[in-house]
């Protein structure tokens, strides 16, 4: 069994959200031990008979209310008898606790002050610049240059060096949505008609899973994303094959199926860098092939699954943009042979 | 209308996305009289479909010739005369078809439930479909008001139209 993300820390932010969940965490469970000590105790006691008062008759007072006569004053008796030593001894240890309370408060206080600090220490740092744009229900990545041709798209996944700085910078297209990798970071709104930044850096290789976390609509449960840090090499290496054009087509099947793409509802929506596709409005379609995941984490990138998306996205993910189309089977099937020769 | 009607999400397209291929231009035909095929459009009374609709207007560049509604190259779509006609499988094959003069056809690039929601938008443009279904914001820079708040431009016959 393992951690749940947001736990299980591989970046310097994150680390610092766990350390202050584990102090908070610590601190509830022994106020609430004592606290549910100090209430169950005395409320389990049994009141001893020789404490009461008594009444003229030898009989316990139990508290019973007198003015039951005509003419009989009213008087409400104290069950308990004044004990003015155990009333200091009680005033002493109530406000000491209450002190105490404070204390304790301030100090989570502190703690999450310098946590919230904490969060920002990347601020500044010599780092890799990611531009991620919120869309329903994809995220659209790209890496910006100043030289056009160095300059990457892709969707749904981003590759970044270990242990590097990366600024990410947030927009969005229609509604807000919320960039959060648990282990990496906290949650940073994208804000259509605004940029909003975060600072990430992730200490360990791995894959880390990212979702949209401010409701954005129908699909907002099926999008998400991956974080994929390698080191500089292999970064450097995948940051070269995205930079080129989509690969050429072989094979017949291959070749048919760049035609069908190109004749089809696909070309309206989608951009494949190196042909006459444009499209700006889906995610970029160059480098396909060797993605992880299909539909913003929704699906993995194998075959059967290309296949029904293409055809029935709306039966997987209603409600999402992408439309359903009608291809014969040969041209589905070339279709995916080009598809997936996109790597 | 049921507000659930009204906002349901037909997210395969409604009813006339399958007869595509049948969208006839006249109601005249030889032999038995055919039914009148005039049809309400569904899409016109559903919110969600003219939202879309709306979606598709700027995807697909309807805007880069018609603007939005106040035309350019292309002729207005927000006024009360159409070249081409006024009633939806007009409107349709307008957009499937291509017209003389510049309209490109669209078919096999759009998918026709697509269509029937861009002609369910285009008639929103100039007020002829319901009020409570009709779009009631833009993200652009509002021109006039939203399309549910507009008044009603009853199209004019188009010349030689069908009665």
């Amino acid at each position: 069994m393992s951690w749940p993300a947001a736990l299980d820390p591989a970046g310097v932010q994150s680390a610092r959200i766990a350390a202050l969940w584990w102090w908070f965490f610590g601190v509830a469970v022994v106020v609430w031990t004592l606290v549910t000590v100090m209430t169950l105790v005395p409320a389990l006691q049994r009141r001893r008979r020789a404490s009461l008062p008594l009444m003229p008759g030898g009989e316990p007072f139990l508290g019973s209310p007198s003015g039951s006569q005509p003419g009989e004053p009213l008087v409400i008796a104290p069950l308990v008898p004044h004990d003015a030593a155990r009333e200091r001894r009680l005033l002493v240890v109530v406000t000491s606790l209450g002190v105490l309370t404070t204390l304790i408060l301030v100090g989570l206080l502190i703690a999450s002050v310098g946590t919230g600090r904490a969060l920002t220490s990347e601020f500044g740092k010599e780092a890799l610049e990611v531009d991620v744009t919120g869309h329903q229900f994809w995220w659209e990545v790209t890496y910006p240059n100043d030289t056009p041709a160095l300059q990457v798209a892709t969707a749904n996944e981003i590759h970044v060096p270990v242990g590097k700085t990366v600024r990410v910078k947030l927009q969005a297209t229609d509604v807000i949505h919320s960039f959060w990798v648990p282990r990496l970071h906290g949650k940073t709104d994208l804000i259509p008609g605004r940029t909003t930044w975060m600072w990430l850096r992730a200490d360990r290789p791995g894959v880390y899973v990212g979702q949209c976390a401010e409701f954005c609509g129908y699909q907002h449960a099926h999008m998400a994303f991956l974080v994929v840090a390698e080191e500089s090499g292999r970064f450097a290496a995948w940051l070269g094959n995205q930079r080129a054009p989509a690969s050429i087509p072989t094979t017949p099947a291959q070749t048919r199926g760049q035609e069908v793409f190109l004749h089809n509802p696909c070309v309206m929506c989608h951009n494949i860098r190196g042909t006459i596709a444009g499209g700006a409005q889906a995610p970029d379609l160059t480098h396909v092939g060797s993605r992880l995941t299909l539909a913003a984490g929704t699906l993995p990138n194998r075959l059967g699954h290309l296949a029904g998306w293409v055809m029935d996205a709306q039966g997987i993910k209603p409600g999402s943009n992408m439309p359903t189309n009608r291809l014969s089977g040969a041209d589905l099937q070339a279709l995916l042979a080009y598809l997936r020769s996109l790597t | 209308m049921p507000a659930c009607w009204r906002e349901q999400r037909l997210f395969r397209g409604s009813e006339p996305s399958s007869s595509a291929a049948g969208v006839r231009q006249s109601t005249l035909s030889p032999g038995p009289a055919e039914p009148n095929l005039r049809y309400e459009l569904p899409d016109a009374s559903n919110a969600y479909a003219i939202a879309q609709g709306k979606r598709l207007f700027s995807w697909y560049n309807c805007v880069g010739c018609h603007a939005h509604g106040g035309g350019g190259m292309g002729p207005p779509l927000m006024d009360a005369k159409w070249i081409y006609g006024s009633d939806p499988e007009e409107i349709f094959a307008t957009i499937v078809e291509g017209r003389p003069n510049g309209m490109p056809s669209f078919r096999g690039r759009i998918p026709p439930e697509q269509v029937w929601q861009i002609v369910a938008y285009v008639l929103s443009l100039s007020g002829n479909v319901r009020m409570d279904a009709a779009p009631g914001r833009t993200d652009e820079m509002q021109i006039q008001k939203p399309e549910n708040m507009r008044h009603r431009a009853v199209p004019q016959p188009a010349p030689g139209a069908h009665p």
